[in-house]
């Protein structure tokens, strides 16, 4: 008789629920402790305003909550399970060294306004990691407080603004390269400028004449991402800085790609006057399913009295504390002073690396991109020839004469253990294939991912269909995004 | 595919079909293709004014979204509801799925649109790129 | 370096096979003036035992071991042990946003768990995934109300966080948004008289926080009432989520912003918090960030992806709803595994405990010193008036290792004298008890001193 082993898809942990399914009326997950002070009666208390009922609210055990999220957990890729080769993204190993710090109890549950003499430990961190990232930025001054990178850019951009209306005319647009990320335009449009376009080279790069002829007293700043969306560095970066300055534009530097730069150059030596960093991606705190991050905004002198409030300040006896009195500044762009606990892992990072360290983690990311775009260029399009820096795109030019485009061949390579690239950007590259693979890639998986890579494409040309049905071996495949959009179901109800 | 000749085309692949002093609108079955399946479309509301060449709505796809640029200028008389719960419908027929329908400004605006056959060598001359 | 996974035999064989020399070809494309060639002055490379006594000590500086009766926006609540013990797996706390929803279906599921929990809590229709934060949240949901209302003026409510209302005219002021103020009355809410004469027909909505600054709950169904008369939408902000358990949620708001820290997140001196805004079904096209939905794979099974994207950034680039990316799912997880494990009967009983925290130490204020709002129903927090300097009572209460209300008069000089105090259900007794005493006794030398001055002067 033959034996045949199936994979057993109805084995619950691969069914589980939602957690209002489990839901049932007594059961608990908490114990409060008995109450030292009278009891209040609400209804007295409170009024019209006493809430009685809490909903649909789960009741559920500690167990099954254990259960419920471990289930869900083991659905997700992740860093921890191998190569996440997300262009742009830079997704690096995320050190538990930096976890484990953040949660000592001091640093965890200090209390924002509690008073700044016994705040001196959290400031330490803060002043500590702002003198790292001037020092690696090349940078003047620097703010902690945006939430996330396109956060810092809004910040950014309205230490822009304060500049040129502190000369007279705030000016009114931006440029901004084909080449970059949505939230750039999106970031121009809060700060209400109005956005012009730059198109690119044939090498990827700015086009100067473009910029020569573009460039005049109405244009606030260029934002530029360096090394740019197709890991390409900007080999005129003098030059483009020299004739931005010259009309008194300003250069703003995306630093999204930072992580190509740590150690070997920086964009304060090279002309760049505002660039906010993500500390999620160059400096490895964790991306966490989509944040938190953390978009600190580092600028040249000039820009410095429009820092937002508050500033950290070194006073007369030594102590550090803020200053509010900023008469010139932007404002405020969020409560209190910004991720602090991304300080914290952020900092933990930079000393687990030292000057050597970091260095080291730039040529071996630049190096690991250059080894992907050796090993498949040839199998996969390269429509940009130009050096590569940390991450490189290809098209899927050669695979789409056979129907097969650069969404199936991500799809498919999930059958293979990796993430998926990113897929369809940056958007001068129709079909684009967007490998970043960072540092933190041995040659062997680089190797597995080549192979991978290799494979598939084989598959294009012998059997199409199967990339086109990918994945093939994961719990759910192709999820109906059109229903989802048509008809948004965007919470659960009892009895759908 | 076909392209009626009972009305006009824009190079942003609107169509307009002209009635007397009024018009009806919608987006050719070229756009809807290039768009893929449409979750949702954005029309101006009744009484709403519309400049020849300038966007009044928006239709979007999963991962795109596409402006809708006025053939014509006019006053917006009818929109079609239907659209709002069934925007598969421009999908399954693009040039049945009407959007507006306006009382036409200055009819003489629609002299520069293009021709069903005008329209049909200036797609396939964009597709070919 | 511990972090990297190549030998140098591994970098010599991968530059082989690339074709270069040296890894300096690899900078080639960078231009030789600006490559650095000193290292960079930052601390030298420490071991992970020095780096965790780095920390260590850098806590004992910290207020580690300190009694803290502050609220103001940040609540020092229990957190369940099993929230760092699920956030920690890898699968969560390394994973990206979940575009590639076959392999991100454990983070899809717990943000529509979470939007569905934020929904039932708030009263809300639709809820997303997560914000910067509760001053974010707030600013983006009045520019939400701009665009749907087509109208410019926003009233913002005095008794709003300070900071918040910072935040807010920091992102109005490029975008034409006049902001006006609604003051607050003698019982610490909104004055609707005041606020009716701020509201004019250009009003876009008006912005409360409920429970406010002080603590006090709002009137939040006469304000809804009052805005909406005029056309403007009501939005509200709550900084302490903790009082959904026993609060009723502003059900007649448009839109609400919400900051959840008490769920779970720790204080972490001010982040990363997790904000959240929800409103009704028929907004849902202009409310900024993230979405989770439900839908069907190609089999027909249940299945979750991140939808209405056309909203974002990457896709409607400079006319998107806002320019938000990278939100804060991972400590939105927190704040989900909060409400599973505290659920619909826990966060009541929890939201009791800080009523009757704070009712107790109220009444023990009020013995000594001038407790203001007190007919006013009030959660968490409440404000103490004193004749002395609140600074030096709290600098007196930290040699007691306590930290005392937040003084007011940097926000608010009106108030003088007057400190924010917050209770929670980690406040004990003995503590309430401490700080009242310690408060009482300069109240009482306070006095005796006038007394005596006046004695002289007599």
């Amino acid at each position: 008789m033959k034996h045949t082993t199936r994979k057993a898809t109805r084995h619950v942990n691969q069914n589980e629920g939602l957690i209002f399914e489990k839901s049932s009326a007594g059961k608990a997950a908490w114990k409060l402790p008995p109450l030292d002070v009278p009891e209040v009666d609400t209804a007295k208390a409170l009024g019209a305003a006493e809430r009685k009922d809490l909903g649909n609210m789960p009741e559920v055990s500690e167990i099954e909550i254990i259960r419920h999220f471990t289930r869900l957990s083991t659905w997700n890729y992740a860093i921890d399970l191998g190569m996440y080769p997300l262009g742009s993204c830079t997704m690096k190993y995320n050190p538990r060294v930096n976890e484990a710090v953040a949660r000592v109890e001091g640093i965890a549950n200090g209390h924002p306004y509690q008073p700044e003499k016994i705040s001196q430990g959290a400031l330490r961190i803060i002043k500590t990691l702002s003198e790292c990232l001037i020092e690696i930025t090349g940078m003047d001054a620097i703010t902690l407080q945006p939430a996330a990178g396109a956060h810092g850019e809004m910040t950014g951009l309205l230490m822009v603004r304060a500049y040129h209306q502190s000369k007279g005319n705030a000016r009114k647009k931006v440029l901004i390269p084909d080449s970059a990320h949505g939230t750039n335009p999106a970031t121009a449009a809060m700060v209400n400028y109005a956005v012009e376009n730059l198109k690119s080279d044939s090498r990827g790069m700015v086009d100067i004449a473009s910029l020569e002829a573009q460039m005049n007293e109405d244009v606030a700043a260029l934002m530029l991402t360096n090394p740019n969306t197709l890991g390409v560095f900007e080999q005129q970066i003098h030059k483009i800085a020299d004739i931005l300055h010259a009309k008194g534009g300003l250069l703003y530097m995306d630093g999204a790609n930072m992580n190509a730069l740590v150690g070997k150059v920086r964009p304060g030596d090279f002309g760049v006057d505002v660039m906010h960093l993500n500390l999620h991606k160059t400096f490895s705190t964790p991306h966490g399913g989509g944040g938190p991050g953390s978009g600190p905004v580092a600028i040249k002198k000039d820009l410095e009295p429009f820092l937002p409030t508050p500033v950290l300040v070194t006073k007369p006896d030594g102590t550090l504390g803020f200053d509010y009195n900023r008469p010139h500044s932007v404002g405020r762009v969020r409560a209190f002073y910004g991720n602090f606990g991304m300080f914290v892992r952020a900092l933990a990072y930079i000393q687990a690396n030292g000057p050597d360290g970091l260095r080291q983690t730039t040529e071996d990311a630049v190096l690991n991109a250059n080894y992907i775009r050796k090993g498949l260029e040839g199998t996969y399009d390269l429509p940009y020839a130009t050096p590569t820096m940390h991450e490189v795109v290809f098209s899927d030019r050669i695979q789409a004469r056979k129907g097969v485009r650069t969404m199936d061949i991500a799809k498919r390579l999930i059958d293979y253990g990796f993430h998926p690239y990113t897929t369809a950007f940056p958007l001068i590259v129709p079909g684009a294939l967007m490998i970043e693979p960072t540092e933190s890639e041995s040659k062997e998986e680089m190797d597995l991912f080549i192979e991978a890579m290799k494979s598939i494409a084989e598959e294009v040309e012998e059997d199409p269909q199967t990339v086109l049905d990918a994945p093939h071996s994961t719990r759910v495949s192709r999820l109906d995004e059109t229903a989802a959009a048509r008809k948004p179901v965007l919470r659960w109800k009892p009895g759908n | 595919m076909a392209y009626p000749t009972d009305r006009k085309y824009t190079r942003e692949h609107e169509w307009i079909q002209v009635d007397g002093n009024s018009a009806t609108v919608g987006i050719t079955d070229y756009a809807q293709q290039s768009l893929g399946d449409i979750v949702f479309v954005e029309t101006p509301k009744v009484g709403a004014e519309l400049t020849a060449g300038k966007t009044f709505g928006t239709v979007e796809s999963v991962k795109a979204v596409s402006d809708l640029f006025a053939p014509a200028s006019g006053t917006v008389t009818e929109v079609n509801g239907d659209l709002a719960t069934s925007p598969e419908n421009v999908n399954k027929d693009a040039h049945g799925s009407w959007m507006v329908k306006i009382t036409l400004k200055n009819p003489k605006e629609l002299d520069g649109l293009l021709s069903a056959a005008d329209y049909e060598k200036f797609v396939a001359e964009e597709a070919g790129h | 370096m511990r972090y990297l996974p190549k030998s140098p035999s591994d970098r010599e064989a991968m530059l082989k096979a690339i074709g270069l020399r040296s890894v300096d070809d690899l900078f080639a494309p960078i231009p030789a003036e600006y490559r650095l060639t000193r290292d960079l002055r930052i601390p030298r490379q420490m071991a992970e035992s020095e780096i965790v006594d780095f920390f260590r000590q850098r806590s004992r500086e910290n207020g580690d071991g300190y009694t803290s009766f502050l609220g103001a926006g940040a609540y020092f609540h229990y957190r369940p042990v099993i929230i760092d013990s699920l956030i920690s797996r890898g699968e969560f706390l390394t994973a990206y946003t979940p575009y590639q929803a076959e392999i991100s279906q454990g983070t899809l599921q717990s943000i529509f768990e979470f939007q569905s929990m934020i929904c039932e809590l708030t009263g809300m229709e639709v809820a997303n995934a997560s914000m910067y934060d509760g001053s974010t949240a707030a600013a983006e949901a009045v520019m939400m109300a701009v665009r749907l209302t087509g109208r410019r003026q926003v009233v913002v409510a005095r008794s709003l966080h300070p900071e918040y209302r910072e935040v807010l005219a920091t992102y109005a002021t490029h975008q034409g948004m006049p902001l006006s103020v609604a003051p607050f009355g003698a019982d610490g809410r909104i004055d609707l008289k005041e606020l009716e004469a701020a509201i004019t027909p250009e009003t876009a909505c008006v912005l409360i926080q409920s429970p406010n600054f002080f603590g006090t709950i709002e009137d939040v169904e006469a304000i809804a009432e009052v805005a909406h008369k005029h056309g403007a939408m009501l939005v509200v902000s709550i900084a302490e989520a903790v009082s959904l358990g026993i609060i009723e949620p502003p059900r007649q708001a448009d839109v609400i912003a919400m900051e959840a820290q008490s769920f779970g997140v720790p204080l972490g001196f001010g982040g990363p918090y997790c904000g959240v805004i929800a409103t009704r079904e028929k907004y849902v096209r202009q409310m900024p960030g993230r979405l989770v939905g439900q839908t069907v794979d190609k089999q027909g099974k249940r299945g979750f992806v991140l939808t209405l994207a056309t909203r974002e950034q990457h896709i409607r680039r400079e006319k998107a709803t806002s320019n938000i990316c990278t939100n804060q799912a991972l400590v939105a997880l927190m704040v989900n595994i909060f409400m599973t494990v505290y659920g619909k009967v826990g966060l009541k009983e929890l939201a009791k405990q800080n009523l009757a925290k704070t009712a107790y130490a109220a009444s023990q204020f009020a013995k000594h010193g001038n407790v203001l709002f007190s007919h006013t129903p009030r959660f968490n927090e409440f404000v103490v008036a004193t004749s002395e300097d609140p600074y030096a009572i709290n600098g007196r209460l930290l040699g007691h290792k306590i930290v005392g209300g937040l003084p007011l008069r940097k926000f608010y000089p009106e108030f003088g004298n007057a400190a924010l105090w917050c209770c929670t259900e980690l406040t004990t007794r003995s503590a309430i008890d401490t700080a009242v005493g310690l408060v009482a006794e300069s109240e009482r030398s306070v006095r005796s001193a006038k007394e005596e001055v006046e004695e002289v002067a007599r």
